[in-house]
């Protein structure tokens, strides 16, 4: 008898479709089911550390915004801890500090925005520290298979040059595609990040 | 004896043959919406390995009865009354317990309850068209649902989109999330269908039709459909990886 597989083969992805939104962000979408829409409040009001908030554009390969696109976001907290118990020290987290969040873009605009604290530096691989990071995962019509990203921020410049996730990626013109901009308004942080899905300025997705 | 618990490592890497490629001339949508350079390869971090948590608190147990979850009271949407249940496991057939599973869907007219949705199919008042669940220790979900109606969309002059079911899964770590679509055995819009075939290998495709499961029919009230759903395995750490480098 041939040697036969044990492994299963995971699930085919496929795009998300035009109509994420129902499906995921109903509320968002303005559409009322659900008592409680899941992924509004990613740090809560409990967590430590600098109030930011995060937006931009997800632009196409023509540079037009992309109107439909659902974003996920996965973060530490600003002790560079995951809320989960596989990473140490995550008995720390605060309370109600979800790490995750959804966010849609505006229909008409495309722009997205969402509300958080500024992650931690953390311990990646080999004993090597990661610049503090958001992970991001991107779906919309047209994108087969999610896309997932990484923003880091631009006012940690000796941090990122020391991110060996960074550095991973070869072409240092590309690097910048990872970064936040950090600019004030009304009293306020803002982080711009752009992201580009195809053209001179395409952002670095990962296979992760 | 009992056996200590065994340290999960990495995720197995992605089969990218497995899934679509991100550039599909034929979906074309896909054309400028596709990442012309390469993925960069990344070894799973703490970033990756880990992921959100849900509780039964996020959801109420309503939220899997798309029958009753935008119905008025003592009404109930028109359409074939189905059951869409499964398990979630993983590639190493080990079930994934206590996971997210979202779901949203056409209704059966094949209209979405959706502001870009312009098809004349006609909105059900009550239907909503979304539903999401925790899987059980056993990594079992069930939804009960009417089956979608085919609809037209601009591809092609005359694409009809098979009737199918969005589904969106988490996993244990942000490395797993996965969403894909879940089709009906014996449709016959499914091999017409340029979004199905982004997926190039048949057997993949055949991964995402559901099939009729008569034993799990209630009779004289609701069919059912099969659809178990596999997110990435895990390595056991028979060596150790040094994920945290300590």
């Amino acid at each position: 008898m041939p040697q036969q597989s044990d492994y299963l083969k995971e699930t085919p992805s496929q795009t998300a479709g035009p109509y994420v939104h129902i499906g995921l962000a109903p509320g968002a979408a303005g559409f009322e089911i659900y008592d409680q829409e899941l992924g509004q409040d990613i740090a809560g009001p409990n967590a430590k550390g600098e109030r930011i908030r995060v937006e931009g554009l997800v632009i196409d390969g023509i540079g037009s915004p992309v109107k439909d696109v659902l974003l996920e976001v996965w973060q530490a907290n600003a002790d560079g801890i995951y809320p989960h118990p596989e990473h140490a020290g995550h008995e720390t987290v605060e309370t109600g500090f979800r790490g995750w969040g959804r966010v849609i873009t505006d229909f008409e605009t495309g722009e997205w925005a969402f509300d958080t604290v500024k992650p931690g530096a953390l311990m990646g691989r080999n004993g090597q520290m990661m610049a503090p990071h958001i992970n991001l995962w991107i779906v919309a019509r047209g994108i087969n298979v999610g896309l997932n990203t990484r923003l880091y921020f631009d006012d940690e410049a000796e941090a990122n040059a020391a991110d060996p996730v960074i550095n991973l990626v070869e072409w240092e013109k590309r690097r910048k595609t990872l970064v936040a901009k950090r600019s004030e308004r009304n009293g306020q942080v803002v982080y711009r990040f752009d992201i580009c899905l195809q053209g001179d300025d395409e952002t670095v997705f990962f296979d992760i | 004896m009992t056996k200590a618990p065994q340290k999960q490592g990495e995720f197995y890497q992605r089969d990218r043959r497995w899934h679509p490629p991100a550039y599909a001339t034929d979906y074309k949508t896909s054309v400028a919406r596709s990442p012309k350079l390469a993925l960069i390869s990344l070894e799973n971090t703490a970033s990756e390995i880990t992921g959100p948590r849900f509780g039964h608190s996020d959801i109420t147990p309503i939220d899997n009865d798309l029958l009753s979850n935008y119905a008025q009271p003592d009404q109930s949407p028109i359409g074939e009354r189905i059951i869409v249940h499964g398990r979630v496991l993983d590639e190493n057939a080990r079930p994934v317990p206590n996971t997210l599973v979202e779901i949203w869907q056409a209704n059966a007219s094949g209209r979405y309850r959706h502001k870009k949705d312009a098809y004349l199919g006609a909105i059900d008042p009550n239907f909503g068209g979304c539903g999401r669940t925790m899987t059980d220790e056993n990594g079992y979900y069930y939804f009960r649902t009417v089956k979608p109606g085919a609809y037209p969309w601009r591809n092609w002059v005359n694409d009809w989109r098979p009737a199918h079911i969005h589904v969106s899964i988490f996993g244990s770590g942000f490395a797993q999330r996965l969403i894909t679509q879940l089709y009906f055995e014996g449709d016959p819009l499914i091999k017409t269908c340029p979004i199905v075939a982004t997926i190039p290998d048949p057997a993949a495709i055949d991964q995402l039709i559901a099939r009729l499961d008569m034993n799990a029919t209630i009779p004289l009230d609701t069919i059912a459909y099969k659809f178990d759903i596999v997110l990435r395995g895990r390595r056991s750490t028979l060596f150790e990886n040094r994920l945290e480098g300590n």
